[in-house]
């Protein structure tokens, strides 16, 4: 046995060419499976890693979806407000142990800009429990101050200390030039919708209202800033709020009284049941990618089998040369078998290597650069799975020529007949 | 010549009972004593395009037999069916007193493989493997001949020596970069290695230029004599034959048919 496969290794290298491209291509569809299988992977949990620690998401009545979008992902806008009695009453409830509000509306160019307490940045985790952290200057600590989020700074080239003017309402003309904010702090890069934001304290969401009413600024001069200051700027209503509890076995308990709020529709939502709900309407484009990448692998087992087949009639001397040393025609369809068998190893291990040399070089970009954290695990039970399914495929497409080679030998015994 | 090696008995018993029921038998030798053994074979290719008949072809234990016959005479289907590669339709073919119309078409190669070597004319070997692991092949389909070599790489590394080949020629290398000279060795050493009862040679010595031709098959000869082996080679030239116990043309034991062109 340990002939044949030499002898299979060696035929195989005299036809260096032909097989390093066919175990070429067996490798890329192996390593693109296996890429778009970690990514998909790493996205589904970046993706729920968007939020983690904070128990229960409240806002007006609508979806969870909907909630989840605008008030982690920053997609689309709340229906409603809560008003800030309602938001008071609920965070004196016994059980909850800490609540952040949030405050959207505002925009600045292509970024929201969100309203909230210093306690988003304590009580804010992602990726399983990192907290949020500046990489430049402060918080936010005067009423005028603005962290805005690594994208932000990245993409309008703002630094600490630098004004930033908010316009009201989303994609709107209409500027809060009046009342012009000041960079305080630039967060670090954390992979979720924060980095796109532009965040600043309840207070001042309040103040740059000041006077503006039903969407316009009313007429005549604007209140100076040092009266603002002076005003009692405690909100009258926010988006939607962050809820901890105390005790994890409350959250439903709390979730119920959320949602049966007498004095006005709210709905409180789990982040990670709402998340795995999104992820299933998004996921329907994994599954394709998946499907597609699968087909690739065919392809290019098809293609190898069609290498063999090939190769079959200039083969057929050395086919009559083992069948005159007795070897019968199922040796050498065996044969054939073990060459595609080889190659496809070879190709699914090659793809594999690849697959890390990749994820070696592009992991830090994907990172950094679309928040996409794909973590390089060693080579587990899914890389294991692939590796025999392409063996076991190959073995399988390889009954194309080796059953032509059977048939061949059988045919034409010791003597070709060219 | 003497026989040197011990006679399968049922088979022998076989044979005997056959060869007792057909035709005149005058000089004929016992069936023990037979390597190969044609009675009353008629063969025809698929479609009909070419048929051999061969009454009676008996080659003895020991024996070096030169076949000789022109192309198209029915010197490969000859073969072929003396190697089990094809059946015939009527009569038998016996090799060391088997019947190889009783055996199934994977025991026929197993015993091609332990009975027989052989030596094609020109593009013996895998191009690709080493010309030691071409000696090599055919142990791995070959049980009885595998038995008879202790230690296989030596055995072949051996008889390529006596062959007048260097450890480095077989050993290292593809059997491609070795002249067609060599690889004729090459062939002969995979042939002989284990000893089968029976060496069969389609011409082995027609690639080689005549001066190399005589001492090629002066070394085959005098490796199949210590061997004890049956050797039956075929040729086109009659010239050979003075090394051989006995030369048959082919056209006196066997008639072709052909159909339109052969």
């Amino acid at each position: 046995m340990i002939l044949l496969l030499k002898l299979a290794a060696a035929s195989l290298r005299s036809r260096a060419l032909t097989v390093g491209l066919t175990v070429f291509a067996v490798a890329l569809s192996v390593a693109l499976l296996l890429g778009v299988e970690k990514a998909r992977t790493g996205a589904k949990a970046s993706f729920a890693d968007t939020i983690s620690d904070t128990d229960l998401i409240v806002g007006a009545r609508s979806g969870q979806v909907p909630l989840l979008l605008y008030a982690v992902f920053r997609i689309g806008n709340a229906t409603n407000n809560i008003t800030w009695e309602s938001y008071q009453d609920i965070i004196g409830r016994p059980g909850i142990a800490w609540a952040v509000p949030i405050s959207l509306g505002d925009s600045h160019r292509q970024f929201r800009v969100m309203g909230t307490t210093q306690a988003y940045f304590e009580r804010y985790k992602y990726r399983g429990g990192r907290a949020l952290a500046v990489a430049d200057g402060a918080l936010f600590d005067d009423l005028f101050d603005a962290v805005i989020g690594a994208d932000v700074a990245a993409q309008l080239g703002y630094a600490v200390g630098d004004p930033i003017v908010v316009a009201h309402g989303i994609a709107s003309f209409l500027d809060h030039a009046d009342t012009p904010f000041r960079i305080s702090g630039i967060l670090e890069k954390t992979g979720t919708p924060v980095d796109r934001t532009v965040l600043v304290s309840l207070e001042a969401i309040e103040a740059i209202h000041v006077d503006w009413q039903s969407g316009a600024q009313r007429p005549g001069a604007p209140t100076p800033v040092e009266v603002i200051r002076q005003m009692d700027l405690t909100p009258k209503a926010i988006t939607a709020a962050m809820l901890g509890v105390q005790s994890r076995l409350q959250i439903f308990s709390v979730q119920r009284a959320i949602n049966d709020y007498p004095n006005e529709p709210l709905l409180a939502i789990l982040p990670g049941v709402a998340l795995q709900e999104l992820w299933g309407i998004v996921g329907i484009a994994e599954t394709a990618l998946v499907g597609v990448s699968v087909m690739v692998v065919v392809t290019a087992l098809l293609g190898l089998a069609a290498m063999l087949l090939a190769g079959l009639s200039a083969r057929r001397r050395e086919m009559a040369i083992f069948r005159a040393m007795g070897a019968g025609p199922a040796a050498i369809m065996g044969l054939l078998m073990t060459e595609a068998v080889l190659m496809a190893l070879c190709g699914a291990v090659l793809g594999i290597a690849f697959l890390y040399g990749g994820l070696v070089v592009l992991q830090p970009i994907l990172d950094t650069r679309f928040g996409l954290f794909i973590p390089i695990t060693g080579i587990g039970v899914p890389e294991a799975l692939v590796v025999l399914t392409v063996v076991a495929a190959a073995a399988l497409v390889s009954l194309i020529p080796s059953i032509r080679a059977y048939r061949i030998s059988l045919a034409d015994g010791m003597t070709v007949k060219m | 010549m003497e026989d040197t090696r011990d006679a399968a008995p049922s088979a022998d018993r076989l044979s005997a009972s056959r060869l007792s029921a057909s035709g005149p038998s005058a000089d004929r030798p016992a069936a023990g004593e037979l390597a190969i053994d044609l009675a009353d074979v008629m063969f025809d290719w698929p479609a009909g395009r070419f048929g051999l008949s061969v009454d009676a072809f008996r080659v003895r234990r020991g024996e070096s037999v030169l076949l000789v016959g022109q192309s198209g005479s029915g010197k490969s289907t000859l073969l072929s069916l003396i190697c089990g590669i094809n059946v015939p339709a009527a009569g038998t073919v016996c090799v060391e007193g088997t019947d190889l119309g009783t055996l199934s078409g994977s025991r026929r190669d197993r015993f091609r493989a332990d009975t027989i070597g052989i030596i094609f004319q020109m593009f013996n070997l895998l191009p690709y493997a080493s010309g030691l692991d071409n000696v090599l092949v055919p142990l791995r389909f070959a049980p009885a001949r595998r038995r008879r070599c202790a230690d296989a790489r030596a055995e072949a590394l051996r008889l390529t020596a006596a062959l007048g080949l260097t450890q480095a020629q077989v050993a290292y290398g593809p059997a491609s970069a070795l002249s067609v000279g060599q690889q004729q060795r090459v062939a002969v050493a995979r042939a002989l290695i284990g000893r089968p009862p029976i060496l069969i040679a389609d011409e082995p010595t027609s690639a080689l230029d005549t001066r190399a031709q005589d001492g090629f098959l002066e070394l085959v000869l005098d490796q199949v004599h210590q061997a004890g082996m049956s050797v039956l080679m075929v040729s086109h030239d009659e010239g050979l034959g003075r090394r051989f116990d006995r030369v048959v043309r082919l056209c006196d034991i066997a008639r072709v048919r052909s159909a339109g062109a052969a």
